[in-house]
């Protein structure tokens, strides 16, 4: 128990997964969708980075002439969250164009009419 | 302090979940999903990255709530855009 | 074909034809799609006939077997991450296995190396530059594939949806708003000029080209929301915006990508490292870091173009 209450962020991203994964399944509004999404990537990039903190260590960058590795976190796991957190915007705003089209065609974003429209039209 | 502001800034972060998924309309959700962001970039900082901290705040809270409105403009949730 | 079926249904073919999302034999809803409060009204009346009122039976069955195995599944799922977080090593340790000697390479070695003073962004633009690389494409890729189902062009527009956007642009009106005009007036050059700064001081302050980018792209969307779609098409076209996206995409592959063919020989950049602390510094760092920025400007821009006016 204290393991988890010290590893504090990681079990919040844990439990932010989970709440993000249940709103991408159960929520009927499309957009309530994407942003389930958006949290469960936000989790991910929180438990990623997590790993790379070191306690009572600078930021990564350089101060002075010679850089000691004992100074600094670890860069890495900052540097692969940064090229996930563009393309999580990416994937939204792909999603929501999708959303718009759905709009277009169907003429409302609840995700059980849409399914029942669908049949009844024939098409997929 | 450090310690206090740690334990409270995820547990924020929790109830802006749980905020988002149980709201019945859809605006208060994407300004929700807003300060979520933000309660994110601080936590960055926290963690000591400047660059990420920097990002999510430009990316979460001004593209993708940004983008988030205007979908909702266009699939006319907003009230008192309705054409009819 | 319909016809032939209706007289010997088994349960496999009706459950065949459930899963093919095949269309009943009888119209279920009435014509015009039902309004979201009229739903149960609508599925309550569907109770004429009996294959298809089997079937509906069973959709909402499956429905709620859907719903319990979804809550199931979530909770599995995070009581075996909770498991897996006992495990973990504890948080900020100096003992974390993630700290090894790659770590101590790019820490130590970065500067000579690399020039960036900002060891982040030597290692995402120099050591790990392919990466970046294919963050980049993912971008280029996500605003192409908006332009496919956004953009709009004689060929996929309706006479009906023609005139309903020339009266959203009227009544959007072009008085343009006072108070916005002012102030974006001062707000656009002082963004942008951070933008810039932001950009171009990647590899000595935390930044880089991601947020730089994204910081001109919002003050590229205040320009376009405060002055309008008409002034800003004087500069920035959909023309414009292709060449624009290409070029940084193409200067960027060729000064990294093709290690994805040579391997480790990679041709050394003739640029010289120049004193760490000067933003002419780290070789080709800030080049490909104006690139980053600019394909990032434009996406963030072309995302909203597409998104209100469905055109670039």
């Amino acid at each position: 128990m204290e393991h988890l209450l010290i590893n504090h962020y990681e079990t919040a991203a844990v439990i932010l997964f989970g709440i993000g994964f249940l709103n991408l399944l159960l929520q009927n509004n499309l957009v309530k969708k994407v942003i389930g999404v958006g949290i469960m990537d936000s989790s991910v990039y929180l438990f990623l980075a997590s790993q790379g903190y070191i306690e009572g260590r600078l930021a990564p960058i350089l101060v002075g002439e010679v850089a000691n590795a004992a100074d600094y976190i670890n860069p890495i796991p900052a540097g692969l969250v940064l090229t996930g957190i563009v393309v999580s915007v990416s994937v939204t705003a792909f999603s929501l164009a999708l959303i718009q089209r759905l709009y277009q065609k169907y003429k409302t974003v609840n995700f059980d009419e849409i399914v029942q429209l669908a049949r009844q039209k024939g098409d997929e | 302090m450090r310690l206090a502001l740690e334990l409270i800034l995820p547990i924020l972060l929790i109830v802006c979940a749980l905020a988002v998924t149980f709201s019945k309309r859809l605006l208060v959700a994407v300004v929700i999903f807003t300060s979520f962001s933000l309660i994110m970039s601080v936590i960055w900082v926290l963690l000591e990255s400047p660059d990420l901290a920097i990002t999510e705040a430009a990316v979460g809270a001004g593209v993708s709530g940004l983008l988030l409105i205007y979908t909702l403009k266009k699939i006319h949730a907003l009230k008192g855009t309705s054409d009819e | 074909m319909a016809k032939i079926k209706k007289e010997k249904k088994t349960l496999w073919q009706r459950f065949t034809a459930w899963v093919n999302g095949d269309a009943a034999e009888q119209p279920l809803l009435p014509a015009e799609p039902p309004k979201p409060k009229k739903n149960k009204g609508a599925k309550g009346k569907k109770q004429k006939a009996q294959p298809t009122r089997k079937e509906w039976m069973g959709l909402s069955r499956f429905e709620h077997f859907y719903r319990v195995c979804a809550v199931v599944i979530g909770v599995a799922i995070v009581s075996v991450l909770m498991v897996t977080v006992l495990q973990l090593p504890l948080f900020g340790s100096p003992d974390n296995p993630a700290v090894n000697e790659v770590v101590e390479r790019y820490v130590e070695k970065g500067l000579e190396e690399t020039g960036a003073v900002n060891m982040v962004a030597g290692m995402i633009l120099d050591y790990r530059a392919f990466d970046t690389f294919g963050e980049s494409s993912v971008l280029f890729l996500a605003v192409t594939c908006v332009t496919m189902l956004l953009m709009r062009d004689r060929n996929n527009t309706t006479k009906e949806e023609d005139l309903l956007t020339a009266r959203e642009h009227v009544i959007e009106g072009h008085e343009e708003d006072i108070i916005l005009t002012k102030i974006a007036r001062l707000v656009i050059p002082c963004a942008l000029v951070y933008g810039i700064y932001v950009v171009l001081n990647g590899h000595l302050s935390p930044g880089g080209g991601f947020s730089g980018g994204t910081i001109m792209g919002s003050a590229l969307i205040l320009f376009a929301v405060s002055f309008g779609m008409i002034r800003i098409s004087r500069f920035f076209t959909y023309a414009t915006f292709r060449k624009v996206t290409s070029c940084a995409l193409m200067v960027y592959a060729a000064s990294k990508a093709y290690s994805f063919f040579t391997g480790a020989n990679h041709l050394e950049s003739h640029i010289p490292l120049g004193t760490p602390g000067a933003i002419l510094s780290s070789g080709l760092i800030l080049v490909l870091d104006i690139c980053v920025g600019i394909v990032v400007a434009c996406t963030m821009y072309g995302f909203y173009a597409l998104f209100t006016k469905g055109e670039l």
